[in-house]
């Protein structure tokens, strides 16, 4: 493969692991990476792959090694369920959202020894969706950040600091344990 | 100094060092300074002002800059990294422990806490924290609707709920939930208001980013030894250097207090059986929950001004309503907990929530997507019960407590955990208990968070280092001195002995007050021209004259 080609097939790879975890709608119909299985944006859209390329995760420079790993491991798993593989995209793309899924399962299971390393890189793919690490949070609330949007994240005050003055139903709720002391503490 | 030995080239000088600046180092240094020692701070994080407590998630951020999550095998430990340690990350909910908990035996066929020390010994310690910081009540008017709706939920299902005390000024809180961030609006009653400002006044010297690596011998001195860290890119040393002292008080946390003493067995000798062992995550575990809106206003009456009865995940400050219906010393061990209602940011405290319902791990796929869309309507109930000790520190990284993976924020450290069926039972118990109260009449559907990806986490880690009366399960005598290492004391998290059934602050901090006066004792042996006697820092007196007649018993060995 040419540079640009392993570029492409590097990040359509990324792009399938991190909709794996937070799955989104296909970008266009002939969208190989995401998978389609869920409504709405996903990991993708909200930016994993920017921020699993940022040297500060410190999984950035790991990246290709993970790439081709999971492409190593799709090739087995494929092999083991006899699944035949789209030669043309990467072998963990060629695979449907419940194969991917169920791979990920193995990986990230207690005993599997590379388990640590799988769960740490979907851990930056949940990141980017449900706090877009990568950027600027106010920025990222006036963008409409897809998940953030999707979570119902409410709107910081116009100086960029969020406050909530409705914030109590204003009355007592339930009785206080019987055993506890006059100052407050459990006796 | 001059040396011509080599190994004793000349070092930098003071009378006390105190590692780390969270309770248990703010605390002793204050007193120590205060009462007239030269005392050195030195904390391996920033010193972070509070119009840099940032209202974001992007990485570099005070939300990375002041917080670290430690990764082990079993557990993983989430805390302080700045001056003010834990103090300025936590959600200031600072209940007193419950007595039957200093009554507690654990797995050692006898009592963990030491024969001195009970609820009643340590209630005057618990006074001068609650005068300084200060403490105070909450009323129901303050309580933010996840609390309210906590609270409800456990009347309806025919439980208690409590108001415990806080370290907030609440007039000054906006309920923005950026807590662990730092607060932004100095609300929180964090030392950096109290304790250290008041050390600095009477010269105690705090230096941030340097972080201690271990401890060795110096002409009948103690020298500590630390990196002085980038304060970008903390998986970068920029400096190093040394400082000897005639007493050092080891307070870098729980998670970072043994490994220090681990790498300073070579120079210092044998380290006492304790020392990174019967580590205790405070018997800690979450419940998400996802509430049905409908539900909430049918079965529970609530309504909020703006027609919604609940969506208010994100609208608070931390924990604010707790059940103690289950803190009944009658109650065998393992079975006691306290339920909180908590907030936990998104990122982790999103990854590890499982989606009710679904078969296998939930953690992740299209119906953990779906319930990210009720993100507003989850209720998140906290686990305080009381595990095993079970955890055990293998050997110390290169530097610091463990190898750093992001720049800042993430790492892996060598802490093993693998919970016995003593603490599986209580957290069972606990769990049952949180879907009785929560999916009665289908308030909500509930599920706990998985421990299959970073196994059992704490952001209360305890005990790696803890006092007691054996020798042979205790690092620490009652005065929190280092079996075999006179002059070295440890007053942070992990001294204390097991877990405590509700949040361990103010118990830490009345610890580290408790071990003043025997500090100030070994300190004076040693030729330090220090008293003790200090006021509290804003120089309030009342529970300072209450400890006075205390000190005679405490500083006995």
């Amino acid at each position: 493969m040419d540079t640009s080609a392993e570029t492409a097939s590097r990040t359509l790879t990324l792009e399938a692991f991190a909709d794996t975890f937070v799955p989104g709608e296909k970008r266009s119909p002939d969208d190989v990476a995401i998978a389609g299985a869920a409504p709405g944006p996903g990991a993708v859209m909200a930016g994993a792959i920017e921020l699993l390329e940022m040297p500060a995760t410190g999984v950035a420079s790991g990246l290709d090694d993970i790439v081709s790993t999971l492409n190593d491991h799709a090739s087995d798993y494929a092999a083991e369920h006899d699944i035949t593989l789209d030669a043309a995209v990467p072998p963990f793309v060629a695979l449907d959202y419940e194969h991917r899924s169920a791979l990920m399962r193995i990986l990230t299971a207690p005993d599997h020894p590379e388990k640590e390393f799988w769960v740490l890189t979907a851990l930056f793919c949940f990141m980017a969706f449900d706090t877009a690490a990568h950027m600027n949070t106010v920025r990222a609330m006036e963008n409409g950040h897809p998940g953030l949007t999707t979570m119902g994240f409410a709107k910081p005050d116009p100086d960029g600091l969020w406050r909530f003055p409705d914030f109590s139903y204003g009355r007592q709720l339930a009785r206080a344990h019987p055993a506890t002391t006059p100052n407050g503490d459990p006796a | 100094m001059t040396n011509a030995r080599p190994t004793h080239t000349s070092a930098e000088q003071t009378d006390i060092v105190v590692i780390g600046s969270g309770f248990g180092g703010a605390i002793t240094a204050y007193h120590l300074a205060a009462g007239g020692a030269k005392v050195v701070v030195l904390e391996r994080g920033p010193w972070v002002p509070s119009d840099e407590f940032d209202h974001g998630f992007e990485l570099g951020t005070s939300s990375t800059r002041i917080f670290d999550f430690v990764a082990g095998d079993g557990m993983s430990v989430l805390g302080g990294n700045c001056v003010g340690g834990g103090s300025v990350v936590y959600f200031a909910t600072m209940p007193r422990a419950p007595g039957f908990v200093f009554e507690r035996q654990g797995s050692i066929g006898r009592r963990m806490w030491p024969s001195v020390i009970n609820r009643d010994t340590l209630d005057p310690w618990y006074d001068r924290v609650t005068e300084a910081l200060p403490i105070s009540h909450q009323t129901w008017e303050q309580v933010p609707y996840p609390g309210g709706l906590w609270a409800a939920a456990c009347n309806h299902a025919g439980r208690t709920a409590n108001l415990p005390n806080v370290a907030i000024d609440v007039s000054k809180c906006t309920n923005c939930n950026w807590m662990m961030a730092g607060c932004r609006f100095d609300a929180k009653r964090s030392l950096l208001l109290n304790y250290l400002p008041a050390a600095v006044s009477h010269g105690a010297e705090i230096r941030p980013l340097h972080e201690v690596q271990k401890i060795s011998k110096a002409d009948g001195l103690y020298r500590v030894h630390y990196n002085v860290i980038d304060d970008e890119d903390y998986r970068e040393t920029t400096g190093g250097g040394a400082i000897d002292a005639k007493i050092v008080i080891v307070a870098a946390g729980t998670a970072a207090t043994p490994v220090i003493l681990q790498r300073s067995e070579a120079d210092l000798g044998k380290m006492p059986h304790g020392v990174g062992r019967y580590f205790s995550g405070n018997g800690e575990r979450l419940n998400t929950a996802i509430i049905d809106e409908e539900k909430a206003r049918e079965v529970l009456g609530l309504s909020r001004p703006d027609g919604r009865a609940y969506a208010a995940n994100q609208i608070g400050r931390g924990p604010t309503v707790v059940s103690w219906d289950h803190l009944d010393g009658s109650l065998p061990e393992f079975s006691r907990f306290a339920l909180e209602q908590l907030y936990f940011p998104p990122g982790l405290g999103t990854i590890l929530a499982q989606a009710p319902g679904v078969e296998g791990p939930g953690w992740f796929g299209p119906e953990k997507k779906e319930m990210l869309r009720h993100w507003q309507s989850w209720l998140t109930i906290f686990i305080l019960s009381e595990d095993n000790n079970e955890g055990v520190f293998g050997p110390p990284p290169p530097t610091g407590n463990s190898v750093r993976i992001s720049q800042q924020m993430l790492g892996r450290g060598a802490l093993a955990y693998e919970p016995t069926k003593e603490t599986l039972h209580g957290w069972e118990l606990a769990d049952a208990e949180i879907k009785d109260i929560l999916e009665r009449d289908g308030l909500a559907r509930v599920r706990p968070w998985t421990n299959d990806l970073v196994g059992a986490y704490t952001v209360h880690p305890l005990s790696s280092c803890r006092i007691g009366d054996d020798p042979a399960t205790s690092a620490l005598d009652h005065r929190h001195e280092l079996r075999g290492h006179p002059g070295i004391f440890v007053t942070d998290g992990s001294a204390v002995p097991g877990a405590l059934t509700v949040n361990p602050a103010l118990t830490i901090a009345a610890l580290a007050e408790r071990a003043v006066p025997g500090i100030v004792r070994a300190a004076q042996e040693r030729g330090i021209p220090v008293k003790y006697g200090a006021p509290a820092p804003d120089g309030a007196t009342s529970a300072a004259r209450a400890v006075m007649p205390l000190l005679p018993a405490l500083v006995a060995r």
